[in-house]
């Protein structure tokens, strides 16, 4: 009743065209001979690849920073927020000589996502306090296996020569939103 | 004699090529078009436009895994599929192809065998053809399949009497069951010989057919024997492999047959237009006749598949009713109607 | 050749036929005597009357017994529920089927001389018509009627049973 569209059902007595069911048929196959013309609405996707939004929430990647080493901490923030329980990680100390390596003095041995139980809401990315991971626009590829779906840090950390850009989605307003953490779901 | 018997050997190696051609690109054209109607654009990844499609899915086919179930009647469970490809490839036989092709003083006829019955053959043929379909779904030992085995049987049954009745008004017209001599009859059309075409004569005829058809192929609106809502995948739901492709093999061929016995029965067979006022020698019109055949065949595939994806599937009281209440009447009233119009109009 | 043919296509007749009477599942007796019915339709081309070849697998191999087959594969009878018949029943069924093959026996053997050449035409459809249609146009019509009085009782059959069953679901 809201949209005023919906509609009583009538149930009467078909009249005699509608009985021998032929003009239905003639009715049903000029609207179908019409669609044969019809632009197609299929992405060739591996060739043709649809528009995406610019904050599209698609593969994670865990940043480096301008050095090259690994921003995150394993402070364990992402697997708490995450709703889909995806995220598992192991902690370890950074020794000396790996400051090259590992940006703080902790770092997680063992990242894994798996990319199976994520509903990719983004909620890993709001909760890293350190700026480390994020969701690009990449989309995750397709495999035939389960495990293969579990991605570690050889999937997961950016390669330090082929650097993955994240600005566009570092807007002021995300960053202000990012410095004030009250404004968070999941303080 | 060994001549004839060479020529009639090389003519069924090629019919059957071609059947199985048409019967292999029909799943591709069923794709295809089902892709356009719905504003998709269907298998385009195996090949130019994917017209490898049928190779690769036939292939398939062949490595499946073969699975024959424990409690299947094993004998009767591989007889099914094969009797419904049988039967499919047989019905071909009498179908005319084309006029006759004259070369070095031989005549060569572009059918494998003119019977003089070749109607009924045809139609004996289509009914024996349920069988596959019977103990395929009776051994598979599945309900499912037994009841679309008992479906399908209860359907053909029901319909070969109204395709019959009206098959019977067109030879009351024709006056022959030779499928050869009823393409003659419809020599030309618009042009030099004005002959219609038997569609013209006979259009209430030619309606209940089209419709019966259907059903005989077990194609939409009329599919309840494989209707996959309701039974899973009916008669061949325990079917795998290269005999569940051997089934789907045989509903394409049996669909091309009916288009070409529909084009041979109403819509003038191997004769175009304009054909004999074209100026060519009688081979050549022979040639563009056996492509005009090909093309209305096309036509009548196109529109079976037009059909399926227009319409939605019959309820089964609905069937029976449209055919024991509907179309058997129907196809009584038109054999009265074309035996009244023949002895007064006619005369 | 065709008296090969005829060798060949009797003994499948024959053979299958025995084989309907011997096979203990009902199901595999149908798929039998099908092949029995193209056996005889083999026949009746030998003879060259293949309109009557043709109308024989149409009613028999494709109309009538699959409706055999239907009735058989939906009460699904296998051959342990089979009811078990007494000696007498056998006996008699035994005594009955000999007595008519006598009488098969005696009303063909007469007609043996008479039976048509197979170079004859009369098996053709205009031919067959002209004879039915002229000759023996008075049994063609009782056949018909017999067919229609048939019709008409299984009409009533099943209209009796639409009418009653409303009253057995109360």
């Amino acid at each position: 009743m809201l949209t005023n569209r919906s509609k009583i059902v009538v149930k009467k007595e078909m009249n005699f065209w509608e009985r021998i069911y032929l003009p239905a048929i003639f009715g049903g196959t000029l609207i179908t001979i019409k669609h044969l013309f019809k632009r197609k609405a299929t992405i060739k996707f591996p060739e043709v690849k649809r528009e995406v939004s610019v904050v599209y929430r698609g593969q994670h990647v865990l940043k480096r920073d301008e050095h090259g080493a690994e921003r995150c901490t394993a402070c364990g923030l992402c697997a708490v927020a995450c709703p889909a329980e995806a995220i598992t990680m192991t902690a370890a100390e950074r020794k000396k000589g790996e400051e090259k390596l590992y940006r703080e003095e902790k770092y997680a041995s063992v990242y894994e996502i798996n990319m199976l139980r994520c509903i990719f809401c983004g909620l890993c990315e709001e909760a890293c306090p350190k700026e480390a991971i994020f969701l690009t626009d990449r989309i995750e590829p397709s495999d035939y296996t389960r495990k293969s779906f579990i991605f570690g840090k050889d999937k997961l950390v950016e390669p330090v020569d082929k650097r993955i850009d994240v600005t566009k989605r570092q807007t002021p307003a995300v960053l202000n939103f990012k410095k004030n953490k009250l404004f968070s779901h999941n303080r | 004699m060994i001549a004839l018997l060479t020529y009639k050997g090389i003519l069924v190696l090629i019919v059957f090529t071609i059947t199985l051609a048409v019967a292999a690109y029909s799943t591709y054209a069923e794709r295809k078009i089902a892709a356009f109607l719905q504003d998709r654009i269907g298998p385009d990844r195996a090949g130019p436009f994917g017209l490898l499609q049928p190779l690769a899915d036939g292939a398939k086919f062949f490595f499946k895994e073969e699975i024959i179930p424990n409690v299947s009647n094993k004998t009767l469970f591989i007889l099914g599929p094969s009797i419904a490809m049988l039967t499919a490839l047989m019905a071909g036989v009498v179908v005319p192809w084309g006029n006759e092709l004259i070369l070095g003083g031989n005549s060569y006829l572009l059918q494998i065998a003119d019977l003089n019955v070749g109607v009924l053959y045809v139609f004996g043929v289509v009914s024996v053809g349920v069988y596959g379909i019977m103990i395929g779904g009776w051994s598979s030992n599945n309900k499912f399949s037994l009841l679309g085995a008992v479906r399908a049987s209860a359907q053909m049954i029901s319909y070969e009497i109204a395709m019959g009745l009206a098959i019977i008004a067109l030879i009351m017209m024709t006056g022959t069951l030779s499928l050869r001599e009823i393409s003659l009859q419809q020599v030309g059309g618009v042009g030099g010989h004005w002959n219609w075409w038997n569609v013209v004569y006979q259009p209430l005829g030619f309606l209940i057919f089209i419709v019966c058809a259907f059903a005989e192929c077990n194609r939409t609106p009329f599919d309840l024997p494989e209707c996959e809502t309701e039974l899973v995948g009916g008669y061949h739901t325990e079917y795998s492999s290269m005999k569940l492709g051997l089934y789907l093999f045989a509903e394409y061929i049996n669909m091309f047959i009916s288009s070409a016995v529909m084009s041979t029965l109403y819509f003038g067979g191997f004769n175009f237009p304009f054909m004999h006022d074209l100026g060519l020698s009688a081979n050549w019109i022979t040639v563009l006749g056996t492509v005009a055949l090909f093309l209305k065949i096309t036509f009548f595939i196109f529109f079976f598949m037009w059909i399926r994806w227009t319409i939605p599937r019959f309820r089964y009281d609905q069937l029976m009713n449209l055919g024991w209440k509907g179309l058997i009447p129907l196809a009584v009233f038109n054999i009265v109607l074309s035996g009244l119009i023949s002895l007064y109009v006619h005369r | 050749m065709t008296a090969y043919l005829f060798y060949f296509l009797s003994f499948v007749a024959i053979f299958s036929a025995l084989l309907v009477v011997f096979s203990k599942n009902p199901v595999y007796s149908i798929l039998y005597l099908i092949i029995t019915f193209f056996a005889i339709a083999g026949h009746y081309v030998l003879v060259n009357a293949q309109f009557l070849a043709a109308v024989h697998v149409i009613v028999y191999a494709g109309a009538i017994m699959v409706l055999f087959l239907y009735v058989i594969m939906l009460l699904n009878l296998n051959k342990e529920d089979e009811p078990h018949k007494s000696y007498l029943a056998k006996i008699a069924a035994v005594i009955c089927a000999g007595i008519m093959m006598v009488v098969l026996v005696a009303s063909l053997r007469g007609t043996m001389q008479t039976a048509t050449k197979s170079g004859s035409e009369i098996g053709f459809v205009n031919n067959l018509g002209k004879v039915l249609f002229n000759e023996f146009l008075l049994p063609f019509e009782i056949s018909s009627i017999l067919l229609l009085a048939a019709m008409v009782g299984v009409v009533m059959v099943g209209k009796a049973d639409h009418t009653t069953q409303p009253q057995d679901k109360k």
